[in-house]
């Protein structure tokens, strides 16, 4: 039966992606590693600080995990939340795993820590890339209901491959602060249909973000994990100069487009209104379309 | 039909004054009966006398909200005092006629969107309500002693000879324009497109004297739309204990469900849950209901042989068309809706009623009120009330009066039925607000507002059954004021009224089984899982429906 | 924000466990853990809560599912944002069934 990812908490997820029994929880909620700074503004923690870090396997290979848990302050990063993931990270520099998986659902950085969060979000950057750079992939999973936004999002980029499920988001800036910074009538983020077209994982897959669209099924995306595993992409000068032009030439061709809609059209999608009512496994055809077209 | 001595025929006289001043003042802005949508002012000033009693199509789902929009703008110094006679206060433009000085007195069921500024105009004097009723109610007193002079409605679409379509959402038109159409009254209706066929005729021209194109469709909102993503594990809980300890028990084959959430989760527990106690067929077979997109899985499941609306759902137009064998359909393929058939067919037809609520106080009185607002009744005490006149006997029906009457004397030793009146709640509502209360506000409201008699929404006496999180009180089973308190505080959870209970008899009601938890039940709370949903998201249900189902915007999140 | 902690008399004690945690504190929701307490006899509960003035209705509903258990060495944590005591209660015994499951396997 169906197990939607996105209903599942953050150790659901963990506890049904890896292989059964196999997950071993580091700095768990018993060992009460929790925010110094909530308390002080008069907000419940979290035992875990909103994040589950630890080990297992993945089809029997031993892999790295993290979950955030978006129920809590929005997934928010917050100082010890940050660094869990920056000593998950930093671990894995030590027992090579096949990769560090991420499941990442999350607004960024948590506003109530300020500063800390801020640093904490760059903090797991550098950790990301320093993983990479020892040849340990690092794969996002994306697909939960709060999407992946700010310097999460940003971190979500930083990694080797991003798969997402068609009831995914990922973005730097979420809809609300579009449309408090450029209006309404620019960006109506009570227009979900529009919230999805523009940061949901279809549209992600079409234009390039995201490397594989799942359905919104924990056994999807743990298929989809297994067969990352072992996979690095390559973290050179040649990759980042070869991504910039990749980005430049997107933004030539697709800088006068109004909307998603007008995006899907230049990439030879047939009927792009359709798009958003099709399920995750027909979007394979209509990518292969748009690959045909991108440099 | 002119009888020289006009003694009689007032009103027909007055009638033909009225159309006379309209077509004069027209002009050749009328053609047959089609008035220009700029000359809706001239129109309504001719037709409309001080004093006037105006039905204005403020429905429950549609609003005449150009003709609305219209009647505010007259000028008050030649229309004025008029008594509004509606459903429904839903438009901002409803309470504005009131503040402009042309309408001066009220008589409505429901005020839902505009309880709060409704109750401060009439604490300062501007409105002067008459009564405040159900929608049958209502209704009935069109025929009696509230008819209308002038009736302002909307239909989708009309022809030349003024037949109206009012398809899918038809809702209150029937029963206002028989009302004025056959007491000398004016029908004015605006519509949204003129055809030379109409899909079917729902009301015939006949009846109707001025058709006016308006200049954007009429307003409907979907207010049976609920998201199964916001419905929660204890609501899941509560409706496992519905299914299993009141619809199985009593085998509900004809019911109503009042909207909410808890009832969103039944609907979406048939399939799976109520299917795994193997009760396909033996309830749930017949509706009163309007077209919840929650029951798309259970119909899709084969649960369900009919359903008759009060008024359609926006989105659920296609579903209905290919569903035809399930909906009120018209032979055009649409469905035909009808409140006041639907509110009777609610009273009499159905075994059943559950809806949630806002206060129940010790006797079972069941209330929406709050202080600072008049929101009224709308249909829910024709559905939440037994059936006193019914007749036909049906298991459910018999059980519930047996149960009521086992052991009595006197009056009530007579065999009689009883309808299940079931008011489903959580023990606390937002902001940990007690849904439980030794008084209820209504006390306060009547108070303040100054009406005669609390307004109870549903009456203790005609209550069978509360259902909480902590369990079913079976107030059938109750003998006296004593026992009827103790097995209300005994499903009252942790709130005030709840921890004052009477542990022993509390006790003892539940041996008796007035009093059932979800272990007597035979349900284990923890098996209560959103998991157990025929459909989680809105997707879900679009997927369940073949696609045929097209939320409104505002439910896509994809 | 308040804290609150309540000591509760029972005699169940289970065998050494890892702690057990369900649910997540989310709006309306709570995370219960629930730790051995070596040798105690008693069930000690801590809760922080965002919720203020409750009190007596965190004490009534401990109070409960202590008649439904009546566990003793262990130490439950609770942090809580703002869940109505009907979640709180289910959660209690999620971490109840989740305990009584746990010792099992290792019995």
């Amino acid at each position: 039966m169906n197990r939607s990812f996105a209903e599942s908490t953050a150790r659901e997820r963990v506890a049904h992606l890896l292989d059964a029994k196999s997950f071993i929880e580091i700095l768990g909620p018993g060992e009460r590693v929790v925010s110094p700074h909530l308390a002080l503004l008069g907000v419940p923690s979290s035992f875990d600080d909103g994040v589950v870090i630890g080990h297992g396997t993945l089809n029997g290979q031993l892999v790295f995990i993290a979950a955030q848990e978006g129920e809590f302050m929005g997934g928010g990063v917050g100082e010890v939340h940050g660094a869990k993931l920056v000593g998950l990270f930093k671990r894995a520099l030590r027992d090579k795993p096949a990769a560090v998986i991420v499941l990442a659902e999350s607004g960024g950085v948590r506003l109530h820590e300020a500063n800390a969060g801020l640093i904490a979000v760059s903090e797991v950057m550098r950790a990301l890339l320093d993983a990479r750079a020892q040849g340990i992939p690092v794969i996002m999973l994306i697909g939960g209901a709060n999407g992946c936004f700010g310097g999460m999002g940003l971190i979500a980029r930083c990694a080797d491959h991003v798969v997402m499920s068609d009831l995914g988001r990922l973005a730097m800036s979420g809809p609300e602060v579009i449309e408090s910074s450029h209006g309404v009538e620019e960006y109506d983020s009570r227009d979900r249909a529009l919230v999805w077209r523009t940061t949901g994982g279809k549209h992600r897959y079409l234009i390039g973000d995201c490397d594989q669209l799942v359905e919104d099924d924990v056994d999807a995306f743990r298929h989809a994990a297994i067969g990352l595993l072992g996979q690095s992409m390559s973290l050179s000068l040649l990759a980042l100069e070869a991504e910039h032009d990749l980005l430049s030439d997107r933004l030539t061709r697709f800088g006068e487009c109004r909307d998603a809609l007008d995006v899907w059209r230049l990439l030879g999608v047939p009927d792009p209104s359709i798009v958003a009512d099709l399920e995750a496994s027909e979007m394979f055809v209509l990518k292969s379309l748009a690959s045909g077209e991108s440099v | 039909m002119n009888a020289p001595d006009g003694r009689w025929n007032q009103q027909a006289q007055s009638r033909t004054r009225r159309v006379a001043r309209a077509v004069a003042a027209l002009g050749h802005g009328l053609e047959g009966k089609h008035v220009a949508s700029e000359d809706t002012t001239k129109l309504l000033t001719a037709v409309l006398e001080p004093g006037d009693r105006v039905c204005l199509e403020g429905n429950n789902q549609k609003q005449a909200d150009f003709l609305a929009r219209a009647l505010t703008q007259l000028d008050p110094s030649q229309v004025h005092d008029l008594h509004m006679v509606q459903s429904v206060l839903a438009l901002p433009e409803h309470l504005d006629l009131f503040e402009n000085g042309i309408a001066s007195k009220l008589d409505f069921s429901f005020s839902g969107p505009q309880s709060a500024r409704l109750a401060k105009m009439v604490a300062a004097g501007q409105i002067q309500i008459g009564a405040i009723h159900t929608y049958l109610e209502l209704f009935a007193r069109y025929f009696v002693d509230l008819t209308p002079r002038v009736s302002l409605v909307c239909a989708q679409s009309a022809d030349a000879q003024g037949n109206l379509y009012t398809g899918a959402n038809t809702e209150d038109t029937p029963a206002i324009v028989e009302a004025t159409a056959f007491k000398s009254g004016i029908v004015i209706v605006q519509v949204n497109e003129m055809v030379e066929h109409l899909p079917r005729v729902d009301i015939p021209g006949d009846w109707v004297d001025f058709v006016i194109l308006a200049p954007k469709p009429n307003l409907i909102e979907p207010l049976f739309t609920r998201d199964p993503a916001q419905i929660s594990e204890i609501q899941v809980l509560m409706a496992m204990m519905a299914i299993k300890g009141i619809y199985a028990e009593y085998g509900v084959q004809r019911l109503n469900h009042g909207i909410g959430f808890d009832t969103a989760a039944i609907e979406l527990l048939l399939p799976t849950y109520a299917e795994s106690l193997g009760l396909k067929g033996k309830i749930c077979k017949h509706w009163a209901l309007n077209p919840h997109p929650a029951l798309i899985p259970a119909i899709e499941a084969g649960w369900v042989e009919s359903v008759h609306s009060f008024g359609s759902e926006l989105g659920m137009e296609n579903y209905i068309k290919q569903r035809s064998d399930v909906f009120f359909t018209g032979a055009d393929g649409s469905m035909r809706s009808n409140r006041a058939m639907c509110q009777a067919a609610g009273h009499y037809a159905c075994d059943m009623f559950i809806g949630s609520t806002l206060q129940i106080d010790l006797n079972g009185h069941s209330s929406t009120a709050t202080q600072g607002r008049i929101a009224g009744f709308g249909g829910a005490p024709n559905m939440g009330a037994d059936a006193r006149g019914r007749r036909h006997a049906t298991p459910a029906w018999l059980k519930a009066g047996a149960q009521a009457r086992e052991g009595r004397s006197g009056v009530h030793a007579m065999p009689r039925g009883q309808k299940l009146v079931v008011q489903i709640v959580e023990t606390f509502r937002e902001h940990m607000q007690p849904a439980f209360v030794e008084k209820l506000d209504a006390w306060a409201l009547a108070e303040q507002a100054k009406m005669e008699i609390p307004p109870v929404m549903i009456y203790g006496d005609d209550v069978t059954h509360i259902l909480t999180e902590e369990g079913i009180a079976n107030l059938l089973l109750c003998r006296g004021d004593e026992e009827r308190e103790q097995a209300i505080r005994g499903v009252a959870g942790f709130t005030p009224v709840g921890l004052a209970r009477d542990k022993r008899m509390v006790e003892n009601l539940r041996d008796r089984g007035v009093i059932q938890r979800a272990e007597d039940i035979g349900i284990d709370k923890r098996d209560a899982t959103r998991s157990l949903l025929a459909a989680r998201t809105m997707r879900d249900l679009v997927r369940a429906s073949g696609g045929l189902y097209n939320p409104p915007k505002r439910f896509r999140n994809w | 924000m308040e804290k609150l902690q309540f000591q509760l008399v029972g005699d169940k004690a289970p065998a050494a466990f890892i702690p057990i945690l369900v649910g997540v504190v989310g709006s309306g929701n709570l995370e219960v853990m629930i730790e051995p307490l070596a040798d105690s006899p008693t069930c000690r509960v801590d809760v922080i809560t965002s919720a203020q003035g409750f009190a007596p209705i965190w004490r009534a509903v401990m109070q409960d599912f202590q008649e439904r258990h009546g566990l003793a060495g262990i130490a439950i944590s609770i942090n809580d944002m703002g869940a109505t005591p009907a979640v709180v209660s289910l959660r209690l015994d999620q971490a109840a069934a989740a305990l009584h499951g746990l010792t099992k396997d290792n019995a």
